[in-house]
């Protein structure tokens, strides 16, 4: 069964053609990554699909309806944490279910705990560390009711070595819970190592110029990163990202 | 703390200085005392004459108060108002500013004339001084919400009421407090002047009784009163702040446990 998927996706703003027909398809518990450079448009291209910005052309569907425009269909994870820094950490994580009306606290401090965040629940976001910070966002997406999740760069403000641990966890605590993940990044390791499929998109106007499926079993281990397949494909992705950037300048 | 301590001993000390230069002043040079009476001779009075002025003391305090509140929640709802009635905030903010510039106690004696000289013409000026740092405050703190947050809540599906009670009101708090902290000044301000203009008791009758007895001590006792009023009820609200906006204090590193 297909999850979401994205079609034709046209968008300018005034002259700026900034998305040129974007298609893919994010399968049920599929882990896809959109790989780009800055500024090719892929936080745009989000705000499209969690309803809150109408493309030109194209449209959205989540399990063959059209959803093109309307919010709350799928559960979203910003750049920066965005923590309420008046809520605790457990009325932070529950955001999500009451603004869809409801609230779980059972299952939400089972998932702190499953985060390494016990003891934390009533503390507020500014006593944790950039990484909680940003495994609470996460967990927030989770306990949403909504069966997709859309990643928008989330590691991007950490250092390297809590981003590898961030990167197992994500991992560890995605296979747990198996929901279709869309992740944006413009880190070709981590988009190699998180994802089940790659998209790789150009410069503005952006589209698809290449798709990698990425053949590492799971549960994948750090160790990943030294194997000669995965610099391999690294390379391969290298020289596709590179080349577009060439032809454009 | 220790600071806080050491700043606040700077400050007494300071005022203790200005006090001695003034006594001294005051017996060196033999000055009048309806002109300028010495603080020693304040410092008298305020005890001898206390039955005498403790009973104006209360209502002007309940009048600043009722006319706080007023002030408040007209302020409050104003700005709650505007923010989300765009079209609305277009035509009426200007308006708003514009009419700030004309000092509001000017209408008090108006005031007098249509609604007499009870309650009613009295918490009319204080509202009018009073909402209007509440209702600017409070929409530059609605202007003030993240846009990341208000972004999650756009994709996650929140209505605009949830954005509103969830988000931009805890947002704007801390802007609230501030006009909150600047309309309780104000406040006392207002209920002094209307005061003068005619009642039966309050620190503002007293005033102008003492002024036009040539009991210049009793004007200065007036005053400190005021100023003190003023302070207590600065301090209530800070106070208040502390209480209401846990998570900014800590986040400003300085941990509160």
């Amino acid at each position: 069964m297909s999850k979401l998927e994205v079609r034709q996706i046209h968008l300018s703003f005034g002259n700026i053609h900034v998305l040129n027909g974007i298609s893919f398809t994010v399968h049920d518990g599929e882990f896809v990554s959109l790989l780009g450079p800055s500024g090719s448009g892929k936080s745009t291209l989000f705000s499209i699909i969690g309803g809150i910005r109408r493309p030109d052309r194209g449209s959205i569907w989540l399990n063959g309806k059209n959803i093109t425009g309307k919010t709350g269909l799928i559960s979203y994870t910003p750049q920066t944490p965005s923590l309420m820094p008046w809520r605790t950490i457990i009325d932070n994580v529950l955001l999500g279910q009451e603004i869809q009306g409801y609230r779980d606290e059972k299952a939400a401090l089972a998932m702190i705990d499953r985060a390494g965040l016990k003891g934390y629940e009533n503390s507020y976001p500014h006593e944790l560390s950039g990484g909680m910070k940003q495994r609470v966002a996460f967990i927030r997406s989770l306990l949403s009711p909504q069966s997709i999740i859309c990643l928008d760069e989330p590691f991007s403000a950490l250092d390297e070595l809590t981003r590898m641990d961030m990167q197992n966890w994500l991992l560890s605590i995605w296979s747990e819970h198996q929901k279709s993940v869309l992740f944006v990044t413009h880190n070709i390791e981590e988009a190699l190592f998180l994802s089940d499929r790659i998209l790789v998109l150009s410069e503005k106007p952006a589209r698809i110029t290449a798709e990698f499926h990425v053949p590492f079993p799971r549960p994948r281990k750090e160790m990943l990163y030294l194997t000669d397949e995965f610099i391999h494909i690294k390379r391969e992705i290298y020289h596709v990202l590179r080349g577009q950037l060439v032809k454009h300048s | 703390m220790r600071e806080n301590i050491i700043k606040v001993w700077k400050s007494v000390l300071v005022f203790l200085i200005i006090f001695l230069i003034w006594e001294v002043s005051v017996r060196v040079f033999e000055i009048p005392e309806w002109f300028l009476p010495g603080p020693v001779q304040i410092f008298r009075e305020a005890v001898l004459s206390f039955p005498v002025y403790a009973d104006h003391i209360v209502p002007t305090v309940i009048l600043s108060l009722i006319g706080l509140a007023i002030g408040t929640f007209i302020g409050v709802m104003t700005a709650i108002f505007l923010h989300r009635i765009p079209k609305l905030k277009e035509i009426v903010y200007p308006l708003l500013i514009v009419s700030q510039n004309i000092p509001t106690i000017v209408l008090a004696p108006l005031l007098v004339i249509w609604f007499g000289f009870g309650m009613l013409p009295k918490l009319i000026v204080i509202t009018l001084v009073c909402f209007f740092p509440i209702t600017i405050s409070l929409l530059n703190g609605f202007l003030q919400t993240d846009q990341e947050l208000k972004h999650y809540m756009l994709m996650a599906g929140a209505s605009s009421r949830q954005i509103f009670w969830k988000l931009e009101w805890p947002s704007a708090l801390p802007s609230l407090f501030s006009g909150l902290k600047i309309a309780a000044t104000y406040s006392v301000l207002g209920a002094v002047i209307s005061e003068w203009l005619g009642a039966k008791r309050g620190i503002g009758v007293f005033m102008t009784l003492s002024s036009s007895a040539f009991q210049t001590d009793r004007v200065f006792i007036s005053i400190f009163i005021i100023v003190f009023v003023s302070l207590l009820l600065f301090f209530v609200i800070q106070l208040l702040e502390h209480l209401v906006i846990h998570w900014q204090h800590i986040e400003d590193g300085k941990p509160n446990e």
